[in-house]
């Protein structure tokens, strides 16, 4: 039984550090949400863009070579230079700025005041256009990135934890180095967003877009600023997920991951993504581990396996029936 | 009047300049977008660089011209099923979905409109029983064969005994990945080993439960029917919880290089079944070079030659020109019709010779097709991965599968088919 303790102790430990995985992708969510009101659906091909453009300029690959040597009929595919990891970081948040810019330029300026849907629609077109330049300027070939992020088991916990316990925890690298990441980024956002006088003026923003412009604020410049930010975690996410699966389209797909999150956690609350994403990770972790072992089978005559994706949607929605706003956010008060 | 007399001489003088080409139309159901284009780059590079190498050495097959059509299908079933419709009035002489969703929604309609379906080593395994299924072809082997393969492999690892020992099969959580519990179970019997199932849902991005129980539960294999993504991070998590590679065997979908690439040094040593010839050391791979690259016809950026399922689909361009010769050669016409070419792929016979007259020797086995027998002789071998060399190595023979066990399986679940959709019995 004690085993089975141990088992089921790891199995949270790890659903701990899954979920603050799934954190990072909420976290570009929450920040755009909570400075601008849109739901940006365009959050995890962000995610996918960033690292398939980081693997691009790191490896020297030109960018829409397949177009070109289409047009032109030449033959060129890479610029035969191999950059620094920093220096590749520093050019892609370029990127993801420019991209925030653009984003403001040609879609945002048009709908300032729009409806909610109305914006939701137009990060949904976002994210299939992105996909799409993402896929012609960097090809759909999987990529593996280059960073000296660890990964594997930690060897330190495990035989601590085989010292202690008779019995050596799995604990992944990337997972605790994701977990570190995370910690940073959720304590300077909060610090910006709570006492940065540009913080104050995205959650003007956030809550009324011809209020925030009458009393000075550039809506323009505060949505590049945000947009950039999201850039910036969607990049992080991108690469710590990328670490894992190498970088390929199907990145795109840890949105799924993040909604429940956002929905336990509330869509404007920084630390609650980091909370939400933590309780997420657990439940569905412990909760797959119970169904799926040999005594829960004993005991009820079945077992279940693969329940993590419906699961951590159901957690949430049982977090929603009593608090619709979310675990951490702002309470919804509708004035007449 | 005069304008009625022109019109009719300008109609007449069109008809006679342009006459109509014959051409063998054959669509390509391709994926190279979307979150499985890594696998589906290099099938549809090979498919098509295949015919266009017929077309530039050979002009065509039988003197006729061989017309791909490419239909990008994002690998959703829903835009493949509109590639099909959009393609078929074409004339198209056979499909290859490469898709097992595909497969599924096409049988119907191939069978209605009368046009042959080409799964090879995918889709309904029970469509090997050509009885049943008149336009269904899934020859040279099927998902079935392969669990089998796996389990032989097994067994000449261990003597011929599997008796006491473990197997986990990792799977995509779909009907794709439910395909081999069936036999796995079926052997398990006969052979006494364990079988743990633990399923993955699409897209496989996180697995960390599966791994975590293979680390607690430590089985002595794991087997793995993964696609996409999932397969990578698979490798990623074995290689983690540092479970011995050459343990960790995957199926024909789940060894390619996009595959263990991204798991570096750590995939070294992870085996995978396939059904085809693996690296270039063919000599078509030297027509390919000549004719196709050197004049810079080659399909997408011409990165993927040689690759795995590169050569996967340069052996169904091969199985699919011999049955265009064997269709000519039965009805004597060298521009076939589908019907035509159901006829010739019932009467396929590959043979050894055959393989090296085109360049292919050893590339897959000799074999005979059938109006029983759809499915072929059901071999395969098992590959490994050499991280080093960055190369997958053959590492056995091809061999059969356990018909004993899989031919009552496909028997059974295809005469249910036939008696759900009241179909007769074809053969006698």
């Amino acid at each position: 039984m004690f085993d089975q303790f141990l088992y089921g102790t790891e199995a949270a430990i790890n659903g701990l550090m899954t979920g603050v995985m799934y954190s990072l992708v909420a976290l570009g969510f929450v920040l755009i949400f909570k400075s601008s009101g849109i739901f940006n659906y365009a959050q995890g091909v962000m995610a996918l863009f960033g690292a398939l453009t980081l693997v691009g300029i790191q490896s020297g690959q030109v960018p829409f070579a397949h177009l070109i040597n289409a047009i032109f009929g030449t033959k060129i595919h890479h610029f035969g230079w191999t950059l620094p990891a920093i220096l590749a970081i520093v050019l892609t948040i370029g990127v993801m700025i420019l991209f925030a810019w653009l984003v403001e330029r040609y879609l945002l300026k048009h709908l300032v005041n729009q409806e909610p849907i109305i914006l939701f629609m137009a990060t949904i077109g976002l994210a299939y256009f992105m996909e799409g330049v993402g896929d012609l300027m960097w090809g759909s070939d999987i990529k593996k990135i280059d960073l000296p992020i660890p990964q594997g088991i930690n060897g330190t916990i495990d035989s601590l934890t085989y010292d202690w316990f008779g019995y050596g925890f799995y604990i992944d690298n990337l997972d605790i180095a994701a977990a570190i990441i995370a910690v940073v980024l959720v304590v300077a956002l909060t610090i910006f967003s709570q006492y940065s006088t540009t913080g104050r003026a995205l959650r003007a923003v956030a809550d009324d877009h011809q209020a925030a412009l009458s009393v000075g604020i550039s809506l323009r410049s505060i949505w590049v600023i945000v947009w950039g930010i999201a850039g910036f975690i969607a990049l992080v996410a991108g690469v710590m997920w990328g670490a894992k699966s190498g970088v390929q389209f199907s990145l795109s797909l840890i949105t799924l991951k993040a909604l429940p999150v956002l929905m336990l956690g509330g869509f404007t609350s920084i630390p609650g993504a980091i909370i939400g994403g933590m309780i997420i990770g657990v439940g569905e972790k412990v909760f797959e581990f119970i169904v799926s072992s040999s005594w829960f089978g004993d005991a009820m005559g079945f077992t279940m396996n693969a329940t993590e994706n419906w699961f951590a949607y159901v957690l949430a929605l049982l977090f929603l029936v009593f608090r619709p706003q979310g675990l951490f956010g702002d309470k919804i008060i509708e004035r007449v | 009047m005069k304008l009625t007399k022109l019109a009719a001489i300008a109609t007449a003088a069109l008809t006679m300049a342009t006459p109509v080409l014959a051409e063998l139309v054959i669509p390509s159901l391709s994926y190279r977008t979307g979150p499985y284009a890594a696998g589906g780059i290099p099938l549809a590079d090979g498919y098509a660089d295949y015919f266009h190498l017929l077309n530039e050495r050979d002009g065509g097959i039988g003197g006729v011209m061989v017309n791909v059509i490419e239909c990008e299908t994002g690998y959703n079933t829903e835009k493949g099923v509109e590639c099909y419709e959009a393609t078929k009035g074409e004339g198209a002489l056979v499909y290859q979905p490469l898709s097992t969703g595909m497969t599924y929604q096409l049988i119907p309609k191939v069978t209605a409109d009368g046009i042959p379906l080409h799964t090879m080593g995918y889709g309904r395994t029970s469509a090997a029983n050509g009885e049943v299924f008149s336009n269904v072809f899934n020859y040279p082997t099927n998902y079935w064969d392969a669990a089998s393969v796996a389990v032989n492999y097994l067994l000449d690892e261990n003597e011929g005994d599997l008796n006491g020992k473990s197997i986990a099969l990792v799977y995509h959580n779909s009907a794709y990945g439910k395909e081999p519990i069936r036999t796995l179970e079926a052997l398990a019997e006969i052979h006494g080993y364990d079988l743990t199932l633990l399923p993955v849902d699409h897209p496989g991005q996180e697995q960390k439960s599966q791994w975590l129980q293979i680390r607690r539960e430590r089985p002595d294999y794991v087997v793995m029917w993964g696609f996409g993504v999932m397969n990578a991070v698979a490798i990623q998590e074995a290689a983690n919880i540092r479970f011995p590679m050459e343990n960790f065997i995957g199926a024909w979908w789940s060894g390619a290089e996009h595959d263990v690439l991204p798991a570096g040094a750590d995939s070294d040593g992870y085996k995978a079944l396939t059904m085809n010839g693996l690296g270039m050391d063919y000599p078509i791979f030297d027509d390919i070079q000549t004719y196709i690259v050197d004049r810079g016809l080659a399909s997408g950026a011409g990165d993927q030659i040689g690759t795995v399922l590169y050569n996967r689909t340069i052996y169904a361009g091969f199985l699919t020109h011999m049955a265009i010769l064997k269709a000519q050669e039965i009805h004597g016409v060298a521009d076939i019709t589908p019907s035509m070419m159901r006829d010739g792929m019932e009467a396929l016979v590959i043979t050894d010779e055959m393989m090296a007259e085109h360049g292919m020797a050893g590339f897959g086995p000799a074999f005979e097709v059938t109006c029983e027998n759809h499915g072929g002789p059901g071999m395969g071998a098992v590959s490994q991965w050499d991280a080093t060399a960055q190369t997958w190595n053959l590492i056995s023979e091809f061999s059969e599968s356990d018909k004993d066990v899989i031919n009552p399986l496909i028997e059974e679940d295809s005469l249910a088919y036939a008696a759900e959709n009241d179909i007769e019995l074809r053969c006698n």
